[in-house]
């Protein structure tokens, strides 16, 4: 039960830090932000590879293949997509 | 290990995150901020394959082999005009992982120990990830053009919703209450359910209210995450899930205070005097598939507005170009980014006024226009430029329509009324570089175009543009 109190402790707190924070992204960035945090909501990622760590049965298997795929797709995609346009703001005088 | 110094790591990582977060406050240390997120999730994966036995590692990296290539390979073929379809595909396969997760969770063998709060999160988890997967891949098909951009109304559509939605509700408790594990032919129904509803959702929803949308999903699929999360009872799920459901929420608001409309509003397609502008939608997608159709021959009355057009930018010092959607589907982009620095070296002052709902997501008119090689201090919000309309000399429209229409602000009873717009109505004089005198989503029609001082180039915006280059 303790934990279930700090899960949703952590929840609140992430919650609360990240308002914070991202309303203070401005609108420029809209876009690569969104780009970002959908790679981060890939974490479940995480969850897709515990589904490996206990015995599980062949359809399980496909499942968590199939989830592992899918997050993996979603995070690289993300990260490199928000960087290729994180590369395109500049100055005028970064560019001579 | 003990688990004081598990909790320290799991910190350190969520601190990583909230790094790179706070680095997207400018667009100098956004990269950074990017490259550490990234490497928190690396860090975060490793320590999951370091403190658990993986018992089938090629399984494993096979997937993740998979996942990566596709990944790395779209990414990088990906035009910056088809990012909003990438990233509610995205979303949609983020919505994927999780609801399988659940799944897999509920029904294992592991399950029989769940604890209530732990079996409730991951009926939600599996609700709103399957929701998020089918919404993203209406969303995204929308987006991509492959769907029809018109809204699609069912109906009894609202009911049906609501209908929908007060049966997963039911199906869950049942499901809930099941002794141990969870049956696997009623999560199965909940998961289609859950499915429909994404589907029914999203098909109500048209073209421009696609910001709104997409940043919904957003945060929906952030807090799939998180509940999925608490299921498995991972710390750095759960806090990465809630920041990322924190960002979609802020954004969603961002986009409806841009449209002064409330999130139920767009939702449930309720719009004042959607009657007429159902019938009147059309005009977007009409801008989108004939702008070849209007190579035609300048009559003389166009020439003129050309010519016209000309002499008020000789004339005129400061200049604000505003640039909508229109523009990115003529490809004009980089031919008004070539006049504003044409206009840059007779020594006028050129800025870019971005409207928050210009383009497909949040933000999207910006990465359009820094591809198109735009100094980023050049491109200002809506809030911090609506002051300067006043001593502005030319304000040139370039395919956009609703978020310079005056009538949002002079009346009141159409779909726009109270919608904050760019104030180009203020500026000395005005250029219209739109396709045609049709009005833009809302359906409403735009009295900018009909002032005296307002110069009106109708056609490709990409031609219009490159003749002004030409007279120069």
């Amino acid at each position: 039960m303790t934990e279930l109190i700090i899960m949703l402790f952590v929840f609140f707190f992430s919650f609360l830090i990240g308002y914070l924070f991202i309303s203070k992204v401005p609108q420029l960035l809209h876009t690569p932000l969104m780009s970002m945090t959908n790679a981060i909501s890939a974490v479940t990622i995480l969850g897709a590879l515990l589904l490996f760590s206990v015995e599980t049965t062949p359809f399980e298997k496909v499942i968590g293949v199939i989830a592992i795929a899918m997050a993996t797709f979603n995070v690289v995609g993300g990260f490199v997509i928000t960087d290729r346009m994180l590369k395109l703001f500049k100055k005028n005088s970064d560019m001579e | 290990m003990s688990n004081w110094l598990h909790l320290l790591i799991d910190l350190s990582v969520i601190t990583l995150f909230f790094v790179g977060f706070y680095k997207f406050r400018h667009p100098k240390g956004a990269r950074t901020g990017n490259l550490i997120a990234a490497f928190a999730i690396l860090t975060a994966c490793l320590l999951v394959l370091y403190r658990h036995d993986i018992l089938d590692p090629g399984f494993v990296v096979v997937a993740m082999l998979i996942g990566l290539t596709a990944g790395w390979i779209v990414a990088i073929k990906v035009d910056m005009i088809q990012i909003p379809a990438m990233v509610a595909f995205q979303h949609g396969a983020g919505g994927v992982a999780v609801f399988l997760i659940s799944f897999v969770e509920l029904t294992g063998v592991t399950s029989e120990h769940l604890p209530t709060l732990g079996k409730i999160s991951g009926l939600l988890g599996l609700v709103i990830g399957a929701a998020t997967f089918s919404g993203s891949m209406i969303a995204s098909g929308k987006l991509a053009n492959k769907l029809n951009q018109k809204p699609t109304v069912l109906p009894r559509h609202s009911l049906l919703l609501l209908g929908l939605f007060l049966a997963i509700f039911a199906l869950a408790i049942i499901t809930g209450r099941y002794e141990s594990q969870a049956n696997v032919y009623l999560l199965t129904l909940l998961l289609g359910l859950s499915i429909l509803l994404g589907i029914i959702f999203s098909i109500r929803i048209g073209g421009a209210d696609m910001p709104v949308l997409i940043s919904f999903l957003n945060a929906t699929a952030g807090f799939a995450a998180a509940f999925c999360g608490v299921l498995i009872q991972n710390r750095l799920l759960v806090a990465c899930g809630a920041a990322v459901a924190a960002s979609g929420s802020i954004l969603t608001h961002i986009m409806c205070k841009a449209m002064n409309r409330s999130l139920i509003n767009i939702f449930v397609g309720i719009q004042q005097g959607s009657a007429t502008s159902l019938k009147q939608m059309t005009p977007e997608s009409d801008k989108e598939k004939s702008p070849e159709t209007l190579d035609a021959p300048e009559t003389p009355e166009e020439e003129d507005g050309i010519v016209r057009a000309v002499t008020v930018l000789k004339n005129s010092q400061r200049i604000v170009i505003i640039p909508g959607y229109g523009m990115a589907l003529a490809k004009a982009q980089f031919k008004v980014v070539e006049m504003a620095g044409r206009l840059e070296k007779m020594d006028k002052d050129v800025k870019f006024a971005i409207h928050p709902v210009a383009g497909r997501m949040p933000g999207h008119m910006n990465v359009l226009l820094a591809e198109a090689d735009v100094d980023y201090d050049n491109l200002v919000e809506m809030d911090d430029i609506n002051s300067e309309f006043k001593e502005t000399d030319l304000v040139i429209v370039v395919g956009a329509c609703d978020v310079v229409n005056p009538a949002a602000i002079d009346s009141t009873d159409t779909p726009i009324s109270g919608m904050p717009i760019l104030l180009a109505n203020e500026a000395k004089a005005v250029v219209v570089c739109n396709l045609d005198e049709k009005p833009g989503y809302s359906g409403v029609e735009n009295p900018l175009y009909d002032m005296p001082k307002t110069i009106k180039l109708f056609g490709d915006a990409k031609n219009t543009v490159t003749l002004l280059i030409e007279a120069l």
